[in-house]
């Protein structure tokens, strides 16, 4: 039977390998490396101090924090929540955990949010972006796994910076989406009053996209958290290495317990980060008003809102 | 209650040649699509719209549009939806850029002008306001307002200033604190035109500000437009799908169809000697008693002398007038009225005095009346005194003519 190959092969794997072994990893690689400080410096920054916090101060800030923004309940939740994770002995390998979600999705949001206002004020440059964000989000990301080991190393950083790709798309598609969705009158309102470009994206359009915006960071930041295990392959600790070594050793236990500690440390930021999208009008309310609604019998406010 | 309203509030002596020019467009032409220059050719050679969108793709959005709007005037664009309106009042802030042509505010070409340039000019010159309001539902009522001098980079404390005075003109001060959607349609376009105001920009552009509004709504709004015009002299150049509201706001009223002016004029000259079947068809619904002022039905002011006249020579210049009754003057000032009737019954009956034959209570209106206000005038069978400022007899309406001006050309 014939087949093309019959007649061509094409030896992608060895011109790949060439290209990675050959030619990036050798020139490159003192500039990969680079890259890595300022990872670097912010994951220790972040690391050092959430392992420093004593838990009870850092689980009231949270739940208070979650208590402003997204009501009363997600707070219980985060104090019932973390106070479990704590029960069953993972506090510092959700620490972990949680400064290298944080820090990849900071420099996601750093990267992202200014890819997607590029994006969205150029048609060309959203036609060259959108395969390469289908590449990335389609890619499955052991594949990158191997480069990145060669380039930059084993360990934490290089965990991050997987993370980082894997969950860079959804924030600049919805900046993107966002600014392109502002109604068209309101551009030519700003634009009629002699605004700037600048002026026009800070006053009129990023306030106006945020909602949007806010949505691509709570998908980027889910999509960081369901990295934390691939991650731990190449280095990275936390609740992906108790996960991780827990299914070398056929130990479900462990398994399970980090992969709770993972499902609940989601559950949490996705309802702070969710609310955060809402509009800003709604939440300024006094800490006096969310007292009063807290100790009310019938709760008013956000359920009527909502 | 409404008062009746009308269609010529405001006096229309100003021409554009008699004041400065603000806004002056010279042949402009706005195509839409990949080729605009070879459209332009093809237009130029005398193709059709449809024609070109054949041949192109590309389609004719303004054509040939050419006008001049005088400081403190109301220009109205009047055309159904599609017929380039709103392109062509985009193209006056440089939203849009023409194809070809100049547009002209004040010396500065915004059709040819750099990005900076016309920043400038909509920043000190121009303010716009729009269908849909285009309020930001991010700010509230008095950021909103001061939207236009935030970005000329006035400080905090003189924008609050300004925005509070501009929202006091339109009545909407106490709402300074509230969100644009927390107020009615109505007062949201109150919101968009104190917006407007307070950039002090001396030319404002309306692009159907009052159309998303109810009816009544839009009446108020129209007479509030006029009632702060008359106080701040803007030059306003406004877009409506209404004739009724480009009669009653407009100095001028420009009539668009398929991108080009089909006629340019007063409403009286539009109303009186439409161009073509097109806007005669928009005219025939319209009341020509709000149109017509008493001056297009006002004859010369012939007048009797007291002083030199007498009941014989009085009825002589009747007859040869042909005419039923004069007014009788005393230098400037206006006596009276004498009828044919009475005159020849007093010659007949004491010897003929003029000065006792003098109808003292006599119709009057200015020239600016419009026709409807003249019925109850007309009843009496006296001819009607038109008097000017200086209260002396500036001509006068025989009543027939009152109601032979309001039948249209077709009928008659």
């Amino acid at each position: 039977m014939f087949s093309p190959s019959d007649i061509l092969t094409i030896p992608l794997a060895d011109w790949v390998n060439s290209f990675v072994r050959d030619w990036l990893v050798p020139n490159f690689r003192p500039f990969f490396r680079s890259l890595q400080w300022p990872i670097t410096q912010v994951l220790n920054g972040l690391d050092g101090f959430l392992n420093a916090v004593p838990m009870i101060a850092f689980t009231l800030v949270l739940a208070l924090i979650a208590w402003r923004t997204a009501g009363r309940g997600v707070a219980i939740f985060t104090l019932i929540a973390l106070a479990f994770i704590d029960m069953i002995g993972l506090w510092p390998e959700t620490m972990t955990t949680l400064s290298m979600v944080v820090t990849a999705v900071l420099f996601c949001t750093v990267i992202g949010i200014p890819i997607g206002i590029a994006a969205a004020s150029s048609n060309r440059f959203q036609t060259v972006l959108r395969p390469i964000l289908d590449i990335m989000q389609t890619i499955p990301s052991f594949v990158y796994l191997v480069p990145i080991v060669m380039l930059f190393g084993v360990g934490m950083v290089p965990g991050i910076i997987a993370t980082i790709i894997f969950a860079l798309p959804p924030i600049v598609r919805l900046t993107n989406l966002g600014i392109r969705n502002v109604r068209g009158d309101l551009v030519e309102a700003a634009q009629s009053f002699g605004s700037t470009r600048w002026q026009m994206l800070w006053d009129v359009q990023f306030p106006l996209a945020l909602r949007t915006i806010m949505a691509g960071l709570n998908q980027t930041l889910m999509l960081a958290l369901s990295m934390v295990v691939i991650a731990a392959l190449i280095g990275a600790g936390g609740l992906g290495l108790t996960v991780f070594t827990g299914l070398g050793r056929l130990d479900v236990g462990n398994a399970t317990a980090g992969g709770v500690g993972i499902v609940l440390l989601a559950i949490i930021l996705d309802r702070i980060t969710q609310s955060l999208g809402e509009p800003a009008r709604m939440r300024k309310t006094s800490l006096r008003a969310t007292l009063a609604t807290l100790f009310s019998p019938k709760r008013s406010g956000r359920d009527g809102e909502a | 209650m409404h008062e009746p309203f009308r269609y010529c509030r405001v006096e229309r002596s100003l021409l554009p040649n008699e004041t400065k020019i603000k806004v002056e467009a010279r042949s402009i032409f706005k195509v839409f699509g990949t080729s605009p220059h070879d459209a332009l050719q093809l237009l130029k050679q005398g193709k059709s719209k449809d024609a070109i969108f054949e041949a192109t793709g590309d389609t004719i959005g303004v054509q040939d549009a050419s006008f001049k709007v005088g400081e403190g005037q109301i220009f109205v664009v009047m055309g159904l939806s599609g017929s380039g309106k709103s392109t062509l009042v985009r193209m006056i802030n440089g939203l849009i850029a023409p194809t070809s042509g100049k547009m002209l505010i004040d010396d500065t070409d915004v059709a040819n002008c750099s990005g900076k340039a016309l920043r400038a000019v909509r920043r000190s010159k121009i303010a716009m306001v729009f269908q849909h309001f285009a309020l930001f539902p991010h700010m509230t009522v008095a950021d909103n307002v001061a939207y236009g001098l935030k970005v000329k980079g006035v400080g905090a404390d003189q924008r609050r200033k300004k925005a509070e005075a501009a929202l006091d003109q339109v009545g909407l001060k106490a709402h300074a604190d509230s969100y644009p959607d927390e107020l009615s349609g109505g007062m949201q376009q109150r919101v968009g035109l104190a917006r407007g105001l307070a950039s002090e920009a001396e030319i404002l552009l309306m692009d159907e500000p009052f159309s998303a509004l109810d009816p009544l709504i839009r009446r108020d709004m129209q007479e509030e437009l006029l009632e702060l015009q008359r106080s701040l002299k803007k030059t306003i150049i406004f877009i409506t799908h209404d004739l009724n509201e480009a009669m009653i706001l407009g100095d001028r009223i420009a009539i668009m169809k398929d991108g080009r002016f089909v006629q340019v004029g007063t409403a009286e000259e539009i109303v009186d000697n439409p161009a073509n079947d097109y806007v005669a068809a928009f005219t025939a619904d319209i009341d020509r008693s709000r149109v017509f002022t008493a001056a297009s039905v006002a004859t010369a002011a012939e007048a009797l002398e007291i002083g030199r006249d007498t009941a014989e020579s009085a009825i002589a210049r009747m007859e040869a007038l042909g005419r039923d009754a004069l007014y009788v003057i005393d230098g400037k000032a206006i006596l009276g009225a004498v009828a044919y009737r009475d005159l020849a019954a007093s010659i007949r009956d004491n010897g003929g005095a003029l000065r006792e034959a003098i109808i003292t209570d006599f119709p009057k209106a200015r020239r600016t009346t419009p026709l409807f206000e003249l019925y109850p005038l007309a009843e009496g069978g006296l001819p009607i005194a038109i008097i000017d400022r200086q209260g002396k007899l500036a001509g006068v309406v025989a009543p027939q003519d009152v109601f032979g001006k309001l039948a249209t050309p077709t009928a008659a």
